[in-house]
């Protein structure tokens, strides 16, 4: 245990060392960008547009990677099924994987309906845009080609990559509401806020609305993704209740083990892949000096989270946890998400650590206020985000106390709508009687009530009459 | 000494084992397994087809006891398994001829 505090302390020493020169290649780096732009520019200036900034080839490049990071994130959906469905029992495994199948194929179809034209309606009032149901850009003049977004992707891409990370907002919430919502109303809660919800909010800043005019940043959705999935998350948790037998009455909490930790793993480990991509694809071109960073920072941050909160758990209950050293991973990748090409190396690791400690503890805060969240999602994204984004404000490029101010309203205010939105509909589904399993079904599992299946139907049988029959 | 075969609710578990430990009864093996009675199993469905999986999930307890708690320690299985439904299990007993505790050779009701 010692050695890895040395280890961790050592890293962060070296990291703090190395950042002024790191800063300086970086900038280095800035510089040759700009120049071989420049270049670029002046041999094409006089058959191109004189808005075009790019070559053809740069084009290519900057949209094949947005469209691969858009692939990368696509693969956060497995790794969050896998997750979920580790760390909760097999009897409910069938309906966690229903859920997260669910979610992405639902959140699609929403995203392109109704979210990518609410998320993204060109000029707006800066609090709600619309800009008509569907997806019929693509076929405008100019929409894919280098006119379209300065030469970084094209109008495809770019639905496709913010539709794939539109979907995890709700895989967010799935994690908290499972072992005891019914499906249905999971399935149009989804809908719901995948297709109006996650874009309303997003349109503030990402799609250039009132807060991006304030002056809020968030690089690749610390708030904006994370942190609404864990407002809806939380208020889920809230309306529901705690699963039968988690608190006892004489207040003590009942720990209910995931059935699987080797896939819990699986999909963290895949989850942080698809991070690269969440991130690394965030910068929206493939920026040379940027894209290395973002990776870096990401990879860093992940890194801490997971040392910081292994040793955490360690520290507070005497063995090492693998269920927290996963949540602190997450927790590190949410926290540097906000900020990811805004941080010095040492600032990210610095991030991450903070973000796994916290996990830790939030973990054990919400269980002593019987909240009952069977996968840390609340923890993980909805703490952690709200750190990440005030992170910005603390360290790297953008720090400063006027920044932490516009950080504090992006998170207030898009919690709030997140929270009432969420409230509503959870409230609504909870008031009609829908929301929650019987006890005799929460028993028994999911997987029979809701699907009349098993996830591991292992109790091998000769059906006799087949065996009369001469089928088998 | 008798040994009671308990067949009940994977739900009842904790119930009877806290109704047991109240007694003094310290010590049964638990055995998932899965069975049928009246209710003739349960149906699931599998790629669109009915599926007649004909067990129920139960656990069945391996309980030794001395002959003189044995009433006390079938009342409290009963009334901790007990819902009114179909499938609330059964219970065996029959006579044991011989105990031994591993550790220290100790035999019948000084090793219960």
């Amino acid at each position: 245990m010692a050695a890895f505090f040395c280890l961790a302390t050592g890293l962060m020493i070296g990291s703090i060392c190395f950042a002024d020169s790191h800063e300086a290649a970086e900038s280095a780096a800035d510089v040759a960008a700009e120049a071989a732009g420049a270049v670029a520019q002046a041999e094409e200036g006089a058959a191109e547009d004189a808005q075009d900034t790019v070559s053809d080839e740069m084009f290519t490049i900057n949209n094949l990677w947005v469209a691969l990071a858009g692939c990368l994130v696509f693969i956060m959906h497995l790794g969050f099924a896998t997750l979920e469905s580790g760390l909760t029992r097999s009897k409910n495994t069938v309906n966690i994987l229903f859920k997260n199948t669910m979610i992405i194929c639902i959140g699609l179809l929403m995203y392109g309906l109704l979210g990518f034209n609410l998320m993204y309606p060109g000029d707006f009032n800066g609090y709600l845009g619309f800009a008509g149901f569907g997806l019929g850009g693509g076929y405008e003049q100019d929409a894919n080609t280098i006119a379209y977004a300065g030469g970084n992707y094209t109008y495809w891409t770019d639905f496709f990559f913010q539709a794939m990370f539109a979907a995890t907002a709700a895989t967010i919430v799935s994690g908290a509401v499972a072992e005891r919502i019914k499906l249905m109303p999971f399935l149009i809660f989804t809908a719901l806020f995948v297709g109006i919800s996650y874009n309303v909010t997003g349109s503030w800043k990402w799609g250039g609305g009132w807060l991006d005019g304030l002056g809020f940043y968030d690089f690749a959705g610390s708030t904006i993704v994370h942190s609404v999935g864990g407002w809806g998350a939380l208020v889920g948790a809230i309306m529901l209740g705690p699963r039968i037998g988690k608190y006892a009455s004489d207040g003590s909490t009942n720990p209910i083990p995931g059935h699987n930790l080797p896939l819990a793993t699986v999909g963290v480990l895949l989850l942080w892949f698809g991070w690269f991509g969440f991130n690394g694809g965030s910068v929206l071109s493939a920026d040379a000096a940027s894209v290395s960073l973002v990776l870096v920072t990401t990879s860093m941050a992940a890194a801490a989270g997971g040392v910081a909160a292994a040793l955490t758990s360690w520290c507070v209950s005497k063995k090492p946890d693998l269920s927290m050293a996963l949540n602190g991973i997450l927790a590190g990748l949410v926290g540097i998400t906000a900020g990811a090409d805004q941080m010095p190396v040492w600032a990210a690791v610095v991030i991450g650590a903070v973000a796994g400690v916290i996990v830790v503890f939030s973990v054990f805060f919400f269980d002593r206020i019987k909240i009952d969240d069977p996968v840390g999602a609340i923890s993980v994204h909805l703490v952690c985000g709200i750190w990440g984004t005030l992170a910005v404000g603390i360290f790297g490029a953008k720090a400063g106390m006027s920044q932490v101010g516009y950080q504090l309203v992006g998170i207030v205010s898009i919690g709030v709508f997140t929270l009432v939105f969420a409230g509503i509909v959870f409230g609504v589904l909870k008031a009609a009687g829908a929301l929650r399993v019987s006890a005799t079904e929460e028993i028994e599992g999911l997987d029979l009530g809701e699907h009349d299946m098993a996830s591991y139907p292992d109790f091998q049988r000769t059906f006799i009459k087949s065996y009369e029959a001469g089928e088998m | 000494m008798h040994m009671i075969e308990a067949i009940i609710k994977p739900a009842a578990l904790d119930k009877v084992k806290q109704s047991l430990t109240d007694l003094g009864v310290l010590g049964c093996t638990a055995l998932e397994c899965k069975g049928f009675g009246k209710q003739k199993g349960h149906t699931e469905r599998y790629r669109g087809a009915r599926l007649d999986v004909g067990f129920v999930p139960k656990i069945l307890l391996k309980i030794a006891v001395r002959s003189e708690d044995l009433d006390k320690a079938i009342a409290a299985v009963q009334s901790a398994a007990q819902t009114g439904n179909v499938g609330d299990g059964k219970m065996f007993v029959y006579q044991l001829d011989k105990v031994v505790r591993i550790r220290t050779g100790e035999t019948d009701n000084e090793a219960l």
